[in-house]
Formats: structure tokens, sequence, C-alpha cells
């Protein structure tokens, strides 16, 4: 090993394993597994792509004119399971290992063996989930959330969608437990916990979240095992159980993951901003604290999931009270990015204008998140598109407009090239004008009465119907854009190369090294300069 | 008397919000196409829900104009482009407390109507009668308690034969596609019904807009909700909870009738069940052996 490393020249003493195998299935390098998610994450986002395609397509007319009506629900429920589980959270995971050693200044992540099983585990997870497509009796058709009874009146998907789950969630685990070692212990010296960049708060806070919710799905998931294969009748009234309590166990786990999937994003924009407005996060401490408060209030939340199951009206005005409560930690962060971004001196490349959508269109899914809160209005509201609109605002222009943003901000320092600036800001507008197109009538369609989780509707519903799908299939090919913008930077490297600072106003550790960056971030700790981080000197 | 009084006020309340929309009012028994927003109903209940929902909206509108507008001013404004020199501030205590404390008091403003529409949703004493709803895959059964009439309600045979794969039929030709049902539920108008809500296999949600509320139908368990209609009509809603591959096709309809009408027809649903309920009891006993 080159002790004396420094980080901007000698790209060869890097020891990359050489052979194809070696480097991509038996890697245990953070940015090799990086890579790994976030190529993984793409492909799935495709393939939970192409299903809400179908869903659109059938969607697209009054009447069923393409497919079943239960190949429709196997469509919607392998979509969200796909989605969450395949593409925002993996995605996430592998922005935190390719940035979380270079933020802290440090060479590798902690346990790096462990990082490639975490990784390894996705892709079998995965074939399991996806081989119900091709078995008798379908995929899963009973929802992402599982509920029972309907969930079990599935054939032996069940087995299979409950294998999966375990295995995702043994996968988020280890990669959890592996974040925060590697915060914990890695740091470089000087590289205070209050000196971190947001994204690494964010995810430090994200990865105590997964360690306490993965295990209660799994409890959750198990026991609907046992009541559909070995007698047991956890929640089936008929044998003295509850098919409730897997409501309040599942969104238990549920509410915190919706959080699992935007903090980091909290986290990206709250790097992005700074940069692009060449000025110092705004209330840096404040936006780490609202991260902690948010992260507590989302497990004394999970009923409002839940108003029409028949609570108590005690359990509904608590849990009313609770989440309205998540607001305020919500709207600080909102007002200091705002706050960051006044009196700043703005350029609005393609991350930027991510990062602004992200604020924008994610404000407007946590207004109709706060609508959603509101009981009364709620038992309007709930199981309606009104809800489809809602989490697909905080889903799709939240957390994955925020891992477009991260991709654009730092694929310089990843590849050592820019990315083609010209596709890239046609690339946001095109989402952003599509994904409204999309998901805003959802909102009229939801309040004038339309179910969600339905084929076929009522010729009232026709007209948003339509402007919905003609978004969705707008949307779909605006992303293949997105997919040749990678390649095109990644495998052609036709862009310009970049420097080591990329952006001219970026600070942070991971733009002291040489871009692209050396295989082994940091083999000597760097010297933490209050001035260079992100954040500014916090220390008054 | 104070009740008529109350009504009377939010009424009036209710007509400003349907002024605001320009809706007729047959738009609040069905989808209209191309409609924007939820309708008030034809309850006391779903008028204080329907408030609620502008209020929170309205809020919403004028809390997304004060940022987003903060924010395009600043777009516009700080760009490098036209010269603008960044400041090195990086927080603001007196800046961070209003912004945490007002949120606040808006919030409060908004969980104090709800908390009270909530309270007057939960009650469901003093019902003059009792509605017994069971969720079935998929269809609805009612049973009006005490009364000895009960039945089952389907998707109507029009839109059944209309809605399957490659029919040929037009939805379009079908009147209240997927929202018409073979035996409507019929309730008397300016009662307060309660509903006891049930299913038989897996969970279903019983949902009309027009009454302003649904309520889960779940296997083993029996929820609890009332409704007081005060125009007749014919109000029509869908089953709103993931009930298996016919969810979509399982429509509610409710007719409300004024009280002589409904009794009458009552009257008459006993009458054609009397004959049938006596065959049963009659028929002779299964030989058990
Ligand atoms: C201001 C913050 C938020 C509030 C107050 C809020 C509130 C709610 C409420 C009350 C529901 C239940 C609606 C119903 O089923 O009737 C809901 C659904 C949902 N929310 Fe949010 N939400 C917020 C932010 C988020 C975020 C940040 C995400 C994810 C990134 C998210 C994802 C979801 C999802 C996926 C569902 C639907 C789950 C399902 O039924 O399949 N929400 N939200
Ligand atoms: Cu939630
Ligand atoms: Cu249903």
């Amino acid at each position: 090993m080159a002790t004396y490393a420094t980080t901007d020249h000698h790209e060869d003493h890097d020891h990359k394993p050489s052979g194809f195998f070696e480097r991509w299935f038996m890697s245990t390098n953070h940015k090799d597994i990086g890579t790994l998610y976030l190529v993984f994450s793409l492909i799935m986002f495709f393939i939970g792509g192409a299903m809400a395609l179908v869903i659109r397509a059938e969607l697209f007319q009054p009447g069923l004119q393409l497919v079943e009506p239960d190949f429709f629900n196997s469509m919607t429920t392998v979509h969200a399971l796909v989605m969450i589980f395949g593409a925002v959270m993996p995605a996430f995971v592998g922005l935190a290992n390719w940035m979380i050693p270079m933020m802290v200044g440090a060479p590798d992540m902690a346990l790096p063996r462990m990082n490639n099983w975490s990784f390894w585990i996705m892709p079998f997870a995965f074939a399991l989930l996806l081989s119900t497509l091709f078995m008798e009796g379908g995929a899963p058709a009973g929802g992402w959330t599982l509920y029972p009874p309907l969930s079990i009146q599935g054939g032996n998907n069940v087995a299979f969608v409950i294998f999966a789950v375990h295995m995702m969630g043994i996968s988020s685990i280890m990669g959890a437990i592996n974040i925060i070692a590697t915060i914990l212990n890695m740091r470089a010296p000087g590289m205070d916990l209050l000196k971190m960049p947001v994204f690494v708060w964010t995810w430090l806070i994200t990865a105590f979240l997964l360690i306490a919710v993965m295990p209660v799905l799994a409890g959750a998931v198990t026991m609907l095992l046992t009541d559909k294969f070995f007698g047991t009748s956890f929640f089936s009234a008929a044998g003295g159980g509850d098919p409730v309590m897997f409501q309040h166990i599942f969104w238990f786990f549920g509410h915190p993951e919706v959080y699992i999937m935007i903090l980091p994003a909290f986290g990206i924009v709250s790097e992005i901003i700074p940069t692009f407005s060449r000025k110092p996060l705004f209330g840096y401490q404040a936006m780490v604290y609202a991260t902690a408060s948010i992260a507590f209030l989302s497990f004394i939340v999970w009923a409002h999931h839940m108003f029409t199951v028949g609570m108590p009206l005690g359990g509904q005005l608590f849990f009313m009270y609770a989440t309205m409560l998540i607001a305020v930690p919500t709207g600080v962060k909102v007002f200091n990015w705002v706050a960051t971004m006044w009196r700043g001196s703005m350029t609005f490349e393609t991350p930027m204008l991510f990062a602004v959508g992200f604020v924008i269109l994610f404000t407007i899914g946590g207004f109709s998140g706060l609508m959603l809160a509101i009981v009364p209005a709620d038992f309007q509201y709930h199981d309606t598109y009104f809800v489809v609109a809602h989490f697909h605002y905080v889903l799709v222009t939240g957390a994955i407009f925020s891992i477009m943003a991260a991709v654009y901000y730092w694929l310089p320092k990843w590849t050592g090239r820019m990315y083609n600036e010209t596709l890239g800001k046609w690339h946001f507008w095109l989402s952003t004008i599509t994904v409204n197109i999309l998901f805003f009538p959802q909102h009229f369609l939801g309040l004038a009465g339309m179910p969600r989780r339905i084929p076929d509707y009522n010729p009232a519903f026709a007209d948003f119907n339509v402007i919905s799908s003609v978004g969705g299939f707008a949307f779909g090919i605006t992303q293949l854009l997105f997919a040749w913008i990678v390649i095109d930077c990644c495998l052609r490297k036709r862009g310009a190369k970049a420097t080591s600072g990329v952006w001219e106003s970026a600070k942070g550790l991971e733009w002291t090294l040489a871009s692209p960056a050396p295989y082994h971030s940091f083999t000597t700790p760097p010297k933490i300069d209050d001035r260079m981080l992100a954040h500014g000197d916090v220390s008054h | 008397m104070m009740q008529k009084e109350d009504m009377g006020m939010r009424k009036a309340k209710g007509g400003l919000g349907v002024a605001l929309m320009a809706l007729s009012v047959s738009a609040w028994a069905v989808p209209e196409r191309w409609q924007l927003n939820m309708t008030p109903g034809v309850t006391a209940t779903s008028q204080d829900v329907f408030q609620l929902h502008m209020l929170i909206l309205w809020i919403c509108v004028a809390i997304g104009i004060v940022v987003f507008g903060a924010m395009f001013y600043a777009m516009i404004k700080f760009r490098k482009s036209k010269g603008a020199v960044p400041a090195t501030w990086s927080h603001n205590t007196t800046a961070e407390i209003i912004w945490t404390v007002i949120p606040v008091l808006i919030l409060l403003g908004m969980a104090w109507p709800a908390t009270q529409t909530l309270v007057r949703m939960a009650d469901t004493g003093d019902a003059d009668m009792t509605v017994k709803i069971t969720g079935y895959q998929w269809k609805w059964r009612y049973e009006y308690l005490g009364e000895d009439v009960k039945f089952m309600s389907s998707l109507s045979r029009a839109a059944d034969e209309a809605r399957q794969l490659g029919s040929g039929i037009d939805p379009n030709s079908v009147e209240n596609y997927l929202l018409d049902v073979d035996r409507p539920l019929v309730v008397p108008t300016n009662t307060k019904i309660r509903f006891v809500i049930t299913a038989d296999d897996v969970i279903h949600a019983w949902w009309v807009p027009a009454l302003g509320w649904k309520q889960d139908a779940i296997p083993g368990f029996i929820n609890e909700a009332w409704t007081e209609i005060e125009e007749p009509g014919t109000y029509r809603g869908q089953c709103a909870e993931l009930c298996g591959k016919d969810h979509g096709f399982m429509p509610i309809v409710v007719v409300a009738k004024p009280r002589a009408e409904f009794d009458a027809w009552l009257a008459e649903q006993k009458a054609a069940n009397a004959p049938a309920t006596d065959a049963v009891v009659q028929a002779p006993a299964p030989t058990k052996s």
C-alpha cells in the first residue's frame, strides 16, 4: 500500500482487481459496490416503470382493453414493491456507499465484505419477487401493503414475496449497520459529528430508522407466512386473531419507511442548494435537529394510514395531532432551503434545477400530506387517487428527483467527465412538465371520487385519466434520456474532463479528491478546514 | 330547534362552496366530467367535511404562495448572471423562531375545527334505525335490523357485461357505468341512520362520497357509522378497499326517499319477503340421522 498517498495524482496505485468477475462480483470497494447499487436501481426503475405503463395504458380509457383485473392488481402491487425496495432504497444506499467515505475522509466503508453481501442479496431477492410474474396463479395482487386476509388468498406467490421481503430486509439492515459503523468510526480527525455534511447526517438517522423497522416488517410478513401455510391465525378473526393488527404492525414499519425514502433526499438537496447558491447552508444545526425530530415523530404517526379501520376517537385524535406536528420540522427544512437561496448568487445547472424542482414539488406533496392528516377530510380522501397523487409527489418528484439531482451533481466526481449539460437540462424540463401532467390531475380524480387500485372506471373520470396516461408515457420515455446521458458520460466519455472541484463553489471533502476519485478514497486522513465545509463554519 | 338553525347556517356556508365550484345539484350524487373538487354532499356531516377540506386547501394555497413566491423572487433576483454577490450569513435565530411558531399556530387553527367535526362524526347514538352492511367478494349485503328485510346488492347486469375484457360494448353507452347496482340500499331522509359494517371474507370499505365518509368493512369485526340525509335522491359510491379481482366492480347505490315513501317501500319488501321467509320456516327439517 502506498503510505504517502496524496490525492490529486498517482491514479495507478489503486490496486483495482483485474478481472471483470473479480472487479464486479467479488468487490469490497465502496465505489464499485456503490456503482452496482446504482445500476441495479436504474434497472429496477425501468422494470417498475414498465409496470406503471401497463397500469396507465389500461386506465387510458374506461372499459377493460388490455389486461384482466387480477393482472392489473399484480401490476400495482409489484410496481410499488419494485419501486420502493428496488429503485429508491438501493439508489440511496448506492449514493451512501459512494459518498459517505469521501465526505467523512475515510478510505472505504467500515465493513467492506458485508457491503458486498448486502448488495448481492438484492438481485436474488428481486429474482424471487419477479419470478412470481411467470408462475401459475400469477404475481401477488393484494397490494404492496399486503393486507390480510386478501394477501394470503394468493397461491404460492405468497411465500415468494415474503421471502423476497425477508431478503431485502436483511440487505437493508446490513447496509444500515455498515453506514452507521462507517460514520461513527471512520471520520477523519476533526470531522466532529456537528461538522458532518447534512447528507451524512440524514443517512446516519435513516440507518437507525432502517434497523428499527425492517425487523418489524420481517415479523409481520412471517406471521402472514405462518397464517397461510402453517395454520396459525394471527390475523384471522375466525381463529381469534385480528386483521387490523397486521395493519398496525405494517404501518409501524411503513411510516418510518417513507421517511427512510425522503431523509437522504433532504440531505442531497442540502448539499446541492448551497453549492449553486454560492452561500453556506442556512441553519445547519436546525437542519440536523429537524431531521432527528422528523425521525422521532415518524414512529408515532403510523395509524394515519388507518383512520377508516374503526379506531376509537381518542386514537384518531392522537394520530391526527402527531401527524400534523411533522409539518413543523418539515416546514423548517423548506424555509431553510429558501433562506439558503436568499441573497445567494445562483446558477442553474442540472443538479440545481432538480434540487429546486424537488423543493417545490415535494412541498406540494407535503401540503396534500397535511390535508390527509385531517381525519374527517381523510375519510373522504382515503384510498382514492388523491392519496396516489400525494405519495407520487413525495416519492417521484421528491425522492427520485433528489436521486437524479445527486447523480448529476456527483457524476463528474465519479467518472472524471462532465455529463452533457444541454441534455441534462432537457431531461429536467421534460421530466418536470410530464410528471405534473401525470400526477396533478390525479388530485382531481380523487376528489371527484375515483378509488385507487381499480382497473376500470365510470366515464366521468375519463378525461383526467387520459391526461394522466399521456403524461405517464411521456415521463417514461423521458427517462430513457436520463439513461442515455448517464451512459454517454460513463462509457463514451465524451464530456469535458472534470476538475477536482467540478462546480465553481462546491465545498466539502469529496471535492478535494481528484476527479475521478481515487479507488481508495482517503488513504491518509485529510485535514479538516472549517471554511471548506458546505455549511460554513458552524462554530459561531 | 337549535339543530335546525345550525343546519341552515351550514347550508348557507356550503352554498358558497357550491357557488364557487359552479356545479349543479346533480353533481352531489354522481361524479361529473372534469370535476375538480370534492362536493359538499347531502348531509350536515359531509358539508362540515367539505368546509374543512376547503379551509385546509386554502391555507395550503396561501402558504404555497408565500413560500414559492419568496423562492421565485430569490431565483430571479439573486442570480450570478445578474451580478449578485453572495451573502455569507448562515443563520438567523429570530427568523428561525418565527417560522417555527407561525406554523404551529396555523396547525392549531386547523386542528380545532377538525376535532369538532370528528367528535360529531363519532357519535352514533340516538339513531332511529340501524342498517347492517356486509361486504362480500364482490357485492354488498344490506340488512334492516329488526325489520326482517335483507338483500344482496351487486353490479348492474348491463355494466357487468360491458366491463368484460374485450366485450365490445362501449362503457359510454351504459348509464352509470360501474356505479349502478341491481338492488340499491333504500333509506329515509331526515332520519338518523346507524350503520353497522362488517365483511364476510376480506376487508372492504363502504363509501358514498355524498355522505361524507368511508368506513372499512372488516371480517370478524363490526364498525359503526351514521348518516342523516337531507335531500331525497340517488347517491352513488364504490368499494374503497382493495378486495381482490373485482374490487372495482362492487358499487354502492343509496336511494334516499321521504319518510312516507320509504315506509311504503319497506312494507312492500316485507310483504314480498313474507312467503319466502315462511317457506323457509315451514320447510320440513332435514332429516338428521
Ligand atoms: C408532511 C409530511 C407528510 C404527511 C403529513 C403525510 C401524511 C400522509 C397520510 C395521512 C397518508 C395516508 C393517506 C390515506 O391513505 O388516507 C399518507 C400516505 C402516504 N404517504 Fe405521506 N405524508 C407526508 C409525507 C410523506 C413522505 C415524505 C413520503 C415518502 C417519501 C410519503 C409517502 C406516503 C405513501 C407512500 C403513502 C401511501 C401508502 C399507501 O397507502 O400505499 N408521505 N401520507
Ligand atoms: Cu405515513
Ligand atoms: Cu373492494
